[in-house]
């Protein structure tokens, strides 16, 4: 698979751009809200492989990333293993899990799917509050470390951390996007194009499914995972079902199916967020307007905007 | 009569409490082109869809080539050899031509030379799907639709080959070339289980067939005895 030349420009210039920002940027707030959505958005990636690319709206994902937070946050700081075991065995854990739910959740399928999950989504934010011995309950996880160095690399500094961070979230870009391009990229649309027909050609839909929402938690485990590492501490919020419907707001903004949107969604909305802060909770209330106005005029997102631009200088 | 590749015996397909196939046998021979007649609703795609493994049958069995495949997942049956394009053109609309092609070989993936051996065979059957290759497949016309869904269903180089109403919407003319690519098709070696309603059309190719009403077999027999049929002339010839 080779990129038009134009897109390979661009993607370089915005890659040169992200590898910039910290050095660009002398205020440590701002990074570390950008590292906060870096991490939030490989999670969004794992969301939009199961909604985008397969057509099933799995309301567990917030879920799934307080796994893979507390997988990496309780074997760092409570048997203090370091963060380059931690960090594999939190992502194999979390897929693991979802391997497990997907036998249960994937014998349902749209509205049922979504609503299966969302109850699983729910059920593992009570596990976290309540396993109180092993997760400190509502009190939350402390104590995280940083990652530690390899060799002459250390991990303490924020800077070093925003690499880090930028590292894992390029390698998911760049997993999905061949995931997409890929022959089991196509069998993920031909199931969600039309169940049956992928059936009647062959395809394993049930499979499929399954394969799809490992990824998906798998992609939400290594977010969550980063995510706790870079915080630090954790509560049992990163997994509720709020989280879920944040990283949705983000995809439908960002836009469905795309390889840029669920990274322009996260970012554009976190930052408008961050803008927004002064009006505390009224923040909500500024989100539903903008959200409402992106579906009836992009409904394929800000991502499907940009498609649509290059279209319309053609004519 | 040598015996046949595919043979359905006394089977039923209940949806609910409603039974749409009830106690039907028929059977295809290695080679042969067997039409199955009936009205909409007669229970003619319920009977593709049982073959393929997308429905259950409540009774009876399926063999295909000696083996039993009435409990084999709808995957494994393609892997087995049989087609199915279902009615309706169905096809992956948002995907370009060539990627519909590339899905209907999914079973064969292991084997990149010979998908594109049988993408040639498809392209060299039907041109025009060569010339829109890379058009997404909503964009065709409805004649090109049907070719392009029955392109799909032989890139899996199956020896048996369900083709559900492949006439369904289509101009005379048109389903007329449906139908010589169909005989073309036969000629290449795969047999063909072919549903129609268009009794004039498919009687022209086919030697062989079964009129099926509310899910029951009700006329069986060649060619001529169906075209003298005064029940197939009232009902599906409309002499």
């Amino acid at each position: 698979m080779r990129l038009p030349p134009a897109r390979g420009v661009a993607l370089s210039l915005l890659l040169l751009t992200a590898i910039l920002f910290p050095l660009l940027v002398d205020n440590p707030y701002l990074v570390s809200v950008v590292i906060t959505a870096y991490v939030t958005a490989i999670a969004v990636y794992g969301l939009d492989v199961m909604l985008g690319y397969t057509g099933e709206l799995s309301l567990a994902q917030g879920g799934f990333f307080g796994i893979g937070g507390y997988s990496a946050g309780i074997l760092m700081a409570t048997y203090e293993v370091s963060f380059w075991i931690a960090l594999p065995a939190a992502v194999v854990m979390t897929a693991a899990l979802g391997y497990v739910i997907g036998l249960a959740a994937l014998r349902t399928r749209g509205d049922y799917f979504a609503i299966f999950t969302l109850a699983v989504g729910v059920m593992i934010v009570i596990i976290i509050e309540r396993w109180e011995g092993v997760t400190g309950g509502t009190d939350g996880l402390i104590g995280i470390p940083p990652p530690s160095s390899i060799g002459p690399l250390r991990f303490d500094s924020l800077t070093a951390q925003y690499y880090l961070v930028l590292f894992f979230l390029v390698l998911t870009i760049y997993v999905v996007w061949s995931l997409v391009n890929s022959l089991v990229g196509r069998t993920f649309v031909a199931v969600r194009n039309s169940e049956e027909l992928a059936r009647a050609v062959g395809i394993d839909a049930g499979k499929t499914h399954q394969l799809s929402f490992v990824i998906s938690a798998a992609l939400a485990g290594l977010g969550g995972a980063l995510y706790a590492v870079f915080l630090g501490y954790i509560g049992p919020a990163m997994g509720g079902v709020q989280m879920t419907f944040m990283m949705l707001v983000y995809l439908m903004i960002g836009g469905v199916a795309s390889l840029a949107g669920p990274l322009v969604g996260t970012l554009l909305v976190t930052g408008l967020m961050q803008f927004l802060q002064a009006f505390a909770e009224y923040q909500m209330m500024a989100l539903g307007p903008i959200l409402v106005v992106v579906i009836i005029f992009f409904p394929k997102g800000l991502a499907g905007l940009a498609k649509l631009l290059p279209e319309r200088w053609r004519r | 009569m040598p015996e046949p590749m595919l043979e359905l015996k006394g089977v039923s397909v209940q949806f609910g409490t409603f039974l749409a196939l009830r106690q039907v046998s028929v059977s295809v021979a290695e080679g042969e082109i067997v039409v199955l007649l009936g009205a909409n609703g007669a229970g003619k795609s319920t009977l593709f869809r049982a073959v393929s493994g997308l429905e259950r049958p409540s009774e009876g069995t399926i063999h295909f080539d000696g083996q039993d495949i009435s409990r084999l997942a709808a995957h494994r049956i393609v892997r087995e050899g049989v087609a199915h394009a279902p009615e309706g053109k169905h096809l992956f609309t948002e995907a370009s031509v060539r990627k519909n092609l590339l899905l209907g070989a999914y079973v064969r993936r292991k084997d990149p030379a010979g998908v594109q051996e049988s993408m040639e065979e498809v392209f060299d059957l039907f041109p025009m799907l060569r010339a829109k290759a890379g058009d997404a497949a909503g964009t065709l016309s409805g004649g090109q639709q049907q070719m392009l869904s029955i392109g799909r269903a032989l890139m899996a180089r199956p020896r048996l080959l369900l083709l559900d109403e492949p006439s369904l919407g289509l101009a005379p003319l048109v389903v007329e070339e449906v139908f010589e690519s169909i005989l073309e098709i036969n000629r290449r070696g795969t047999a063909v289980f072919l549903a129609e309603q268009n009794a004039h059309a498919a009687l022209k190719v086919a030697k062989r067939g079964y009129v099926i009403e509310s899910g029951s077999v009700a006329i069986e027999g060649d060619r001529d005895t169906l075209v003298d049929n005064p029940e197939v002339r009232r009902a599906y010839i409309g002499v």
